[in-house]
């Protein structure tokens, strides 16, 4: 008892130690929002600072909704989110807001069938259909048509899917929605949508759990977190006709097609983008930065730091599990920080 | 003899002692008042558009912007009142040992173990529940015979997580608080009252019985206390739930509370007549757990009013 209370002592000042900033006199960026890129920032943040020990940024993943409502109500220097802010939200803000992509993610369908013999391939609109409850049964005609080489069983589907507000969700409604119209009016794209059929998960892995648990249940998470915890996933057919499978190569493709119709605000969604080895479930995430803020010191140090991420940083982000920007979008982002004042 | 001089300091001592205590006592209703007028100005979008229809509407559809609390309402009182049905025979049987039968060198070590579940943050409880109690509640809701699993109450595929695993989970979590309380009940009824019976001729168990009766009144306050720990308790049944914004009567079912819905979507909230819809969800539950706990007090004060 003794020993628990003296390590429990020893804890609590290791944590206050902590606590205290290491680079006292260094300028403090604060900035919130999406808490897919997270894990990526914060390791640009502390990498960054060993560059620039005069710069440290804070970063808050309270959701992308969140970081846009800090952004907005200017209680933070830069906001995050992963799916692009609307024309509404925008004009709500009392500056004009610009859109940087720094990294990619994409989101995988997985699924619980012990004994299928053979990963799965999925159709996006059949992937709609499922979610929208208008296929019910793993052996229905149109599942079976794209997997030849696999039993399906002829149980019920239970869909799972995000029960908290989520960048994840918003992709994954955002590529259904474009393969079918159907889905499109009946569900929506948003972080949070109203799920016609199944049961919600909370997190990544709130919905790999449930997945796990449940014979017949399919779900869709982060690659990156499928990847991490070694979760098998089934591929999904690209705009060209190929089944692809996600991959972090699989990813950054889907990002330097786009590049050349990106439009000049970056707020692009890249979900079914054309090309051979495109997967079709990717989205960019974007850091949010006003056009013309009021801290001009502040605001060079941001640019400078959104360099050293675009060029530097993006080396960090296969070892995490983030597919890098392509070189060519990475140079067009570059290029437009410039027109922040 | 009391000088002038210490009775004045006696008395200003007094006041300053009546003001200050009086200060702190105040402070609890000027928050209950305060939380009400912050829950209505931050709902005001969603009430103002709404109305009444917020409470019966059963669309909770974020992309386009309408908003209905009823299913959030019906897991929140379903999954406590179920919550309440199996914790209240556990906690009396547990009080009753604890006061009347427990062998002395056992009774210390039981009240501690009981209040030790209090004690448990109930993120571990919504841990165990993934882990252990969802897996479990799985294998019996698929072990239920065919023709039971046509009822309303036991329809649909055996998920695991749902209204059952929320409504386990919430009466375990309750126990120690209703066992407790019970307890010091019990043991408040005064000896002569139990003594009383046994010359009366009366058996172990009728004179637990009316012990219980005479203790009615405090019973009923620990039940209650009980319910209200079970409408606001948030982590626990939010991971086991299932999260389905959808009214229905069978137990296997997921389904959603209100605390839960806050809990998840606050955060990726960023439209105002959304967030708006959120904190009115909020202002729901309180103006419930008030309408709730107003409605047993009065039922303890006529049971108490009925005695005297």
């Amino acid at each position: 008892m003794k020993n628990l209370r003296g390590l429990l002592g020893s804890a609590l000042i290791a944590a206050a130690a902590c606590a205290i900033p290491a680079t006292a006199g260094a300028v403090q960026i604060d900035g919130a929002g999406a808490t897919f890129p997270y894990p990526i920032y914060s390791k640009w943040f502390s990498e960054y600072n060993k560059v620039r020990s005069d710069v440290q940024i804070n970063y808050q993943s309270i959701g992308s909704g969140g970081g846009i409502r800090q952004l907005t109500n200017q209680t933070v220097f830069f906001g995050a989110t992963d799916g692009p802010m609307t024309n509404d939200q925008l004009v709500a803000a009392p500056g004009k807001i610009l859109h940087f992509p720094m990294v990619l993610g994409g989101v995988v369908p997985i699924y619980n069938l012990p004994d299928t013999g053979a990963d799965l391939n999925f159709i996006g609109t059949i992937l709609a259909d499922i979610f929208v409850g208008k296929i019910t049964k793993w052996n229905d005609p149109a599942i079976a048509k794209d997997n030849p080489g696999a039993t399906l069983p002829g149980s019920d589907i239970t869909v799972v899917h995000r029960a908290d507000g989520s960048g994840t969700s918003y992709i994954w409604c955002d590529y259904l929605a474009k393969v079918s119209p159907e889905y499109k009016a009946k569900v929506g794209v948003a972080t949070a949508v109203n799920w016609p059929v199944g049961l919600g998960g909370k997190g990544n892995e709130g919905v790999a759990g449930l997945v796990k648990q449940t014979p017949g249940s399919i779900g869709y998470v982060e690659l990156i977190y499928a990847l991490q915890n070694k979760i098998p996933f089934g591929a999904v057919k690209n705009y060209d006709g190929n089944f692809v499978r996600a991959s972090l190569e699989s990813v950054s493709a889907a990002a330097a097609v786009a590049a050349d119709k990106m439009p000049p605000d970056f707020r692009v969604s890249i979900t079914n983008a054309p090309g051979k080895d495109v997967y079709p479930i990717a989205s960019f995430t974007w850091i949010l930065l006003y056009q013309n803020p009021k801290d001009k010191a502040k605001s060079k140090m941001m640019l400078d730091f959104m360099k050293w991420a675009l060029s530097d940083g993006q080396k960090l982000c296969g070892d995490l599990g983030y597919a890098p920007l392509p070189a060519n979008v990475a140079t067009m982002v570059a290029t437009a920080l410039n027109s922040v004042k | 003899m009391i000088t002038p001089v210490a009775s004045g300091r006696r008395a200003r001592e007094r006041g300053g002692f009546r003001l200050g205590t009086g200060a702190v006592a105040l402070l609890v209703p000027l928050l209950v008042a305060g939380i009400a007028i912050v829950l209505t100005w931050d709902s005001l979008l969603s009430v103002r558009q709404f109305g009444l229809r917020f409470w019966v509407n059963s669309t909770w559809d974020p992309v386009a912007g309408i908003f209905g609390a009823f299913p959030f309402i019906w897991g929140t009182l379903y999954s406590s009142l179920l919550a309440l049905l199996l914790s209240t025979p556990i906690a009396l049987g547990i009080a009753v040992f604890l006061s009347d039968l427990s062998p002395r060198p056992l009774r210390q070590p039981l009240v501690f173990l009981t209040e030790l579940l209090a004690a448990i943050p109930s993120i571990v409880y919504g841990l165990w529940g993934i882990f252990v109690l969802v897996p479990a509640v799985r294998r019996i809701e698929s072990l239920t015979p065919p023709w039971l699993r046509r009822l309303p109450l036991f329809e649909g595929p055996p998920l695991g997580v749902g209204l059952l695993a929320a409504g386990l989970i919430l009466s375990v979590m309750v126990i120690p608080f209703t066992a407790s309380v019970a307890r010091e009940i019990l043991k408040a009824v005064p000896a002569n009252q139990r003594e009383g019976a046994y010359a009366l001729g009366a058996t172990r168990w009728e004179a637990i019985r009316m012990a219980l009766f005479y203790g009615r009144q405090g019973i009923m306050g620990a039940v209650m206390l009980g319910l209200g720990r079970a409408l606001g308790e948030t982590m626990a049944v939010t991971m086991v739930i299932g999260y389905a914004p959808r009214a229905s009567l069978s137990l296997f079912a997921p389904q959603y509370t209100m605390a839960a819905v806050i809990a998840n979507e606050f955060s990726e909230a960023a439209d105002d007549l959304y967030l708006h819809a959120l904190v009115e969800i909020g202002l729901v539950l309180f103006i419930i757990t008030i309408v709730i706990n107003t409605m047993s007090r009065l039922l303890i004060w006529r049971v108490g009013s009925e005695r005297a």
